[in-house]
Parts: structure tokens; C-alpha cells; sequence
């Protein structure tokens, strides 16, 4: 116990953790706008979670219950260390099921299990700019979402149709928030945009390195930009879970063997595992699942 | 009864003690093109940026008549309404197109980007009207996804122009605009610039050292000296008749070929 | 218009009144080069007028004041513009361009060439700046341009590598295309052969039976017999103090 009271709770200090708190309040307020804050160092490097870990400090109360994923995984070192680092700074109950966590930090996925009233999830986000990718300028981008100067968005998009024959962006793919502020959705895949949309939840973004916080409030519209004649699709998956036998999820695929064997399974290995306790069986059920590890 | 499209009254910028351009009243009509010539440091790219209001100026007016066939002082306006005027009503083509095009982005999505910014949604729709202007201003269709970046200069040029005409502006800026190409290049644009005005019956305002460009593209025109316009008028009075000592010297000053 | 041949009709279409015209030049010290001065005549529907004197008696330069290219002293050049009286002397560059582009043509002794346009458009654009399609207009073209026997396969080539003669057509044929009321001309047979001369003469003499006002400057004497209906001798307009 000694080691840790050198700490304050969440690791955070207070003043900084109600600087944060009004960040978020004002995302919240005005959902998709970023919210520049204060971003501090925390014990990790940038590109590992410093803004979601900086969020998830800022919001996190001592009866929560965390989980942590990353690419939709509870046991990638990513999760496992943001997990151990909250479970010894905030002493709270940490958790792999969806259902039971109060706050969920996240890195590339939304739980395929709906999340429901109460629960928060928070994103690590690397590039917060969606407009970043054709206007470098800071004091453009700004000005063009103060002005909803949206045209270059669609330039994006036209350049995958005219390039690939459709819009090929997968990840970060750009959404509109309750008909304002055009968003990045943090590398999550596209796949998980329409979860985003009327969510339940509270879903917080945090970007450590370039200091912006913003949110999109439950119950709040999330639009996916296309064109009418290119409308937005997810991906579709031939198969289903290898393990779990679940169709409608994001699968990842794993290799097996150095001659080209591989099997596509659940990215949400929490959701998965709760199925096949439920019974459910993939083709490569079992023996599959020894061969991968 | 038509009315002109730009009023300006006296306009002057100064840069602190400096004069950049001094007291410049002038109208513009519609499909009337306008040069202001005079050598660098004159003042003529320091009231192009005034009159786009690319700079604010220290004292005068600037009025123009809105689509709406309200008139407006150009000062006066919001940054979001004159974002607006510059990517629908208004061009503005720039002597280097590297300032004026996006580089990283194909042909096309640079003529489609004004299209996409006042709400164009139609993939289709952008694609066909990209590959229609690239047509007006001979860039042949197979370019249409390539960058600028591959393009020659007085290709870019043209493309520059393309996406500046695509939203049908009824007024462009054009700075030096032939300026830094080859002379063969120089005539084969000047030619295109003539006839897409005429056409589409733009106004416009040339910025230009170059008289030959003033006498082939331009109405009327401005001689500037030390921030004044020394003298105005008819293009070709001006070239043939010029009046003030300096105009006779810029003329006198041409190479005959 | 429907005038009669040979009827003056009282009101001039072009009347210049103590026009006075002299050159500063600047580049050498300032000096005064007088033009003209006391200019005045008139141009009547229907007639030709032709300016008679030397070379240097300021003929040139006294058509490009009628026509706006040279401004002037002093003095008024009165046009009947859409049946209203315009000063020209005093007239904004757009009522200038307004007037050129209904009321005044030109023939000028030398054709401006633009890059890469064809002479069938060179030739056309008068007619299509006024509102006729192009291709009526092109049209109108072909048929001037092969009365002035100018080969067929010149048509779609830009003039500007064409010989002198074949250039001084096209002129014409721009000049000629529209139904300007007032057409100054200035020495369009000077590089013409025989055959053109005559056909430029008859040309003429249509615009005159159409009720065209009509102001020139012919050296060839024949021609000069054959189209003026008087002589204004610019020599009368010289300023006294010789430069």
C-alpha cells in the first residue's frame, strides 16, 4: 500500500483531473467539436493511450469497473498493462466482459456487444484532424470547421472512388456528428461507424499528443459521409468466427502455420469466448485455437 | 438597365509609412476585363489583393454586387460570406498553380473540390463535369486521375484555371497568369483566357507586367506607378495613344519582334 | 434603312467638329508633335467620304480618333449610336466599346492576329460578339471570304502566317461582315491585285447603296475615283505652327 500512496487516485492530481473533466464537458456540449486541453506526460509513451488513459483518469471513480482493449482483444500488452496501471493508481475492479464494465477504454474497436445507458467509452486517438489529411494548416482546419467547410472530406473520398472503383477507406473513415462537426472516429474500422450512431453510451476521444479531447453524447446522431451514388457500406466477411461461429462481427485473421494455413475469428475476444461458453462452435473450434498459440 | 458588378472607392493600403496602393477609384461591368499593369512595387499586386480581400485595406470601399443583386462592401462582409464568395462567385488564379491546386490530389478531385464544397454529392455528376472542364481547357480525359504534379506548367495552369471555372464565378483575379511559362505555352493560354471569357462572359481583373497580355485579354486598363494609377482607360488608347510620361515609357519600352 | 441612292438624308451619321489632336512626347524632352486642329466634316447614309493629302497629313491617325483608338484634344466626334447623337471625343471606354461594337467598323491597313484562331472565326467573331450564332456567322464568312477569292484551304488556318495581301482580305472580310451604319477604312486595296481591287469597289459600293456612311483613305487613285463620293483634304486641317 505504501508504493501507491504516492500517488493521488487515478494517478492524475486533482486540479489537473478537473481541467480535463471541463474538456470533456465542453466535448460533450458541443459533440465532434475538439476540445484543445492540457495534455500532460503520463508513465507511457504517445502512440500508447496517453490521451484515453488521461480521459479514463479524469472520469474514473473508485466503484467503476474497467476494461480495456485493444484491436477489440483484452489480452494484447496494450490492454493488459493500461489495465494493471488503473487497477494499482485507482485500485478499482477491472473486467474483460463488456457488459460488466462501467468504462471501457478502447484502441481500434467497439465492443460487438451493444453497449447500453451508464457505460463510457473512452478512445485512444492518435490524428484527431479528419481534415489533417489534405489541409496541414492547424489555423485552416479550424477556420473550416468553424465555418463547416466540409468539401474537402468528400475530396478524400472521391480520390479512393476514382483511385480503387469505391471508397476504399477502412479505418478513420469520417463521420458527420449530429449534423455539424465532421469527426474522425479514431482508426476504429468502419465496420464499428454504425455502433457509433444513437449509441446508449457516452463515448469519450482523447488524443494525448496532439491535446484534444472530443465526445459524442448518447443518444447522437453519427453519419458516415458518402456519396448518393457511392453510399457508405461495411465490410462483409465470407465466414464466420472460426471459434465461435459468429456471423455479423469483425473478424481478424490469424495465421496458423508457416504453409499458409489461417482461420478468420472474433477481433472481440470477449464476445467470443462468451459464446463459445454458450455452446457456440466455429469450424476450427478447439484444436485450431491450441495450434495459434 | 445593367449595372456594374464591382465598385471601388478610393481605395488606398498602406504598410505602415509604406504606400502600397494609394486612392484607387474604378468600376467593373459585367464581362468587362480589366488590367492593371505597371512594373513590381507599383502597387498593382497589393490592390489585387485588396480588391479580393486577400488584404484588408486601410481606408476606401470596395462594393459588389451579390448574386442575390444585393450590394455589398466587400469589408463588410463575414469571413464565412466571403469564404463563400471566393469558392462560388468568385476565381482566382494565381501566377504559380501550385499556390491554386491542391498537388496531392488527382485532376479531377481539384476541379471537382468547389463542386464538393458547395454540396455536390453525386460522384457521377463530379466525375462527368470535371472531365467536361478539363475538355475546355485541353487537358485530355485520360489525365483526369493523375496529380498535378506530373503536369507541365502551362498544364497546370490550365487546371488551375478549370477548377476556378467550375462553380461559373462571374468575377477572377488572375495575377500574372502567364507569368514564369514558355512564350509558345504563354500565347497557346492567353488564347484559351480569351475565349473562356468571352464565352462565359466573365469579369475579370489581370494583374500583369506584360502588355501584350493587357492588349489580348483586357477592355480597359490601369497603368500604376508608386501606388497611384497614373492613367486608365481604353486598352488600346492606353497602348497606342498613351498620355503620361511613364505609360509612354513602358510602351516605347516593348521588344518589337 | 431603305435610304435612296444619292439622297443626302439631313442627319449625318458621323459629324467631327474642331477636332484637334497633337502628340507629347515625353521620352524626348517634352516635345509637342501637332497633329491636326479645325477639324470638321461630315458623313452622310449612303456616301464616301475619302481623306485626300500626303502621307504624314495625320489621315491614319484621324480615323483612329473616329474610332476611339486615339484620343483627342479638343473638339467633338459625333456619332448616331441606336438613332441618339454620342460624343466619341468624350465617351467612356465602355460607351466606346458599345459603339464600336454596333455603330463603327474598322478596316484597319494591318490585322491583328490572335495565336491559334482560324481565319473563318477571325473574320466571324464581329457578327457572333453581336449575338449571331457562330455558325451563321461562319456561315456569312465563308461567303465574303470567297468573294475575296481567299483559297478555301486558308479557312481554318490562323492568318498570321498568311502573305500580306491574303491578310489584308481577311481584314476586310471582318470589317465588312457586320452592317455597322459608320465603316472607316483605311487603304484596304493598298496590297490587293487587280481582281480584288474591283472586288473591294463593288463592296463598297453595296455598303453605300445600303446606306452605310462611309470614311477612307485610298492612294490608288482609280480606286479612290471609283468609290468617293467627296474629298475632305486633311491638308486644310494642318496646324499652323508647323512641328
Amino acid at each position: 500500500m505504501n508504493s501507491i500512496a504516492t500517488y493521488n487516485f487515478a494517478y492524475l492530481d486533482e486540479q489537473t483531473k478537473r481541467m480535463i473533466r471541463r474538456a470533456i464537458l465542453k466535448a460533450i456540449a458541443v459533440p465532434g467539436y475538439q476540445v484543445p486541453f492540457a495534455s500532460r506526460e503520463m508513465p507511457m509513451p504517445y502512440g500508447w493511450g496517453t490521451g484515453g488513459v488521461q480521459v479514463t483518469a479524469a472520469i474514473i471513480g473508485p466503484t467503476d469497473v474497467l476494461k480495456v482493449i485493444d484491436q477489440g482483444a483484452d489480452d494484447t500488452t496494450n490492454a493488459v498493462s493500461i489495465r494493471a496501471f488503473f487497477a494499482k493508481v485507482a485500485n478499482v475492479a477491472v473486467t474483460t466482459h463488456t457488459a460488466d464494465a462501467t468504462i471501457i477504454q478502447t484502441r481500434h474497436r467497439i465492443p460487438e456487444k451493444t453497449l447500453r445507458e451508464g457505460q463510457v467509452l473512452v478512445y485512444q486517438v492518435p490524428i484527431p484532424e479528419p481534415l489533417r489529411f489534405l489541409e496541414p494548416r492547424e489555423t485552416e482546419t479550424r477556420k473550416m470547421h468553424a465555418l463547416e467547410e466540409y468539401g474537402l472530406m468528400h475530396v478524400k473520398l472521391y480520390e479512393d472512388i476514382a483511385r480503387h472503383g469505391r471508397i476504399a477507406t477502412t479505418y478513420a473513415y469520417p463521420v458527420k456528428v449530429e449534423g455539424r462537426y465532421v469527426m474522425d472516429p479514431s482508426p476504429t474500422p468502419k465496420f464499428d461507424n454504425p455502433k457509433m450512431h444513437m449509441s446508449e453510451a457516452l463515448q469519450l476521444f482523447g488524443a494525448g499528443r496532439e491535446k484534444r479531447i472530443y465526445a459524442v453524447p448518447p443518444h447522437t446522431e453519427v453519419v458516415s459521409l458518402d456519396f448518393e451514388d457511392h453510399p457508405f457500406e461495411i465490410q462483409h466477411f465470407e465466414e464466420p468466427c472460426a471459434l465461435c461461429g459468429a456471423t455479423g462481427v469483425y473478424l481478424d485473421e490469424v495465421i496458423l502455420d508457416d504453409h499458409g494455413g489461417h482461420m478468420f475469428v472474433c477481433s472481440d475476444t470477449d464476445n467470443c469466448e462468451e459464446r463459445r461458453a454458450h455452446g457456440h462452435r466455429g469450424v476450427l473450434a478447439g484444436h485450431a485455437l491450441e495450434a495459434a498459440e | 438597365m445593367t449595372q456594374p458588378l464591382l465598385r471601388v472607392h478610393r481605395l488606398s493600403k498602406s504598410y505602415g509609412a509604406r504606400m502600397g496602393c494609394a486612392d484607387v477609384s474604378f468600376e467593373l461591368w459585367p464581362g468587362e476585363v480589366l488590367a492593371i499593369v505597371g512594373e513590381s512595387g507599383s502597387g498593382k499586386t497589393t490592390l489585387l489583393n485588396c480588391l479580393s480581400t486577400r488584404l484588408e485595406p486601410s481606408s476606401g470601399l470596395a462594393e459588389y454586387r451579390m448574386r442575390d443583386a444585393v450590394w455589398r462592401n466587400l469589408y463588410d462582409l463575414s469571413e464565412a460570406e466571403r469564404r463563400f464568395l471566393m469558392r462560388t462567385d468568385w476565381g482566382f488564379v494565381h501566377q504559380n498553380p501550385a499556390d491554386g491546386l491542391r498537388m496531392t490530389v488527382s485532376a479531377g478531385a481539384n476541379v471537382g473540390e468547389r463542386m464538393m464544397a458547395v454540396g455536390s454529392r453525386h460522384y457521377g455528376t463530379i466525375r462527368s463535369t470535371a472531365i467536361e472542364w478539363l475538355g475546355r481547357v485541353e487537358i485530355a480525359e485520360d489525365r483526369i486521375d493523375d496529380e498535378p504534379r506530373s503536369f507541365s506548367g502551362g498544364m497546370r495552369q490550365r487546371l488551375q484555371i478549370a477548377r476556378n471555372l467550375v462553380t461559373h464565378p462571374r468575377l477572377v483575379f488572375m495575377d500574372e497568369p502567364t507569368g514564369g511559362l514558355d512564350v509558345s505555352v504563354q500565347a497557346r493560354l492567353l488564347d484559351l483566357i480569351r475565349g473562356l471569357v468571352a464565352d462565359l462572359g466573365l469579369s475579370a481583373i489581370i494583374v500583369t507586367h506584360d502588355l501584350a497580355v493587357a492588349r489580348l485579354l483586357s477592355h480597359r486598363m490601369m497603368v500604376m506607378k508608386g501606388g497611384h494609377v497614373i492613367e486608365q482607360g481604353l486598352t488600346d488608347r492606353v497602348l497606342d495613344d498613351p498620355r503620361e510620361p511613364y505609360t509612354q515609357l513602358l510602351v516605347s519600352s516593348i521588344l518589337q519582334v | 434603312m431603305g435610304r435612296i441612292p444619292g439622297v443626302k438624308v439631313m442627319t449625318p451619321l458621323l459629324s467631327v467638329h474642331d477636332v484637334a489632336k497633337s502628340f507629347t512626347m515625353h521620352l524626348r524632352d517634352g516635345i509637342v508633335l501637332p497633329v491636326v486642329e479645325g477639324v470638321g466634316f461630315e458623313v452622310h447614309p449612303g456616301e464616301c467620304v475619302v481623306l485626300g493629302g500626303p502621307s504624314g497629313a495625320g489621315k491614319s491617325s484621324l480615323l483612329k480618333m473616329i474610332y476611339g483608338n486615339y484620343g483627342v484634344d479638343a473638339g467633338s466626334i459625333v456619332l448616331r449610336h441606336h438613332g441618339q447623337p454620342v460624343d466619341l471625343a468624350t465617351a467612356d471606354p465602355r460607351t466606346v466599346l458599345d459603339l464600336r461594337r454596333d455603330t463603327i467598323g474598322y478596316v484597319s491597313q494591318f490585322l491583328r492576329t490572335v495565336p491559334r484562331v482560324s481565319t473563318l472565326d477571325v473574320v466571324a467573331e464581329p457578327l457572333v460578339d453581336r449575338g449571331t450564332g457562330r455558325e451563321l456567322a461562319q456561315g456569312r464568312a465563308r461567303e465574303l471570304l470567297a468573294r475575296l477569292n481567299l483559297p478555301e484551304r486558308l479557312w481554318s488556318l490562323p492568318p498570321a502566317t498568311f502573305s500580306g495581301g491574303e491578310q489584308q482580305r481577311v481584314n476586310i472580310a471582318r470589317g465588312f461582315i457586320t452592317a455597322h451604319p459608320v465603316l472607316l477604312l483605311d487603304e484596304p486595296t493598298a496590297s490587293l491585285d487587280a481582281t480584288n481591287r474591283a472586288v473591294v469597289v463593288e463592296m463598297i459600293a453595296e455598303k453605300k447603296r445600303s446606306g452605310v456612311a462611309l470614311l477612307g483613305i485610298f492612294h490608288d487613285e482609280e480606286v479612290r475615283a471609283e468609290v468617293a463620293d467627296r474629298i475632305v483634304d486633311v491638308t486644310a486641317f494642318a496646324p499652323r505652327r508647323a512641328a
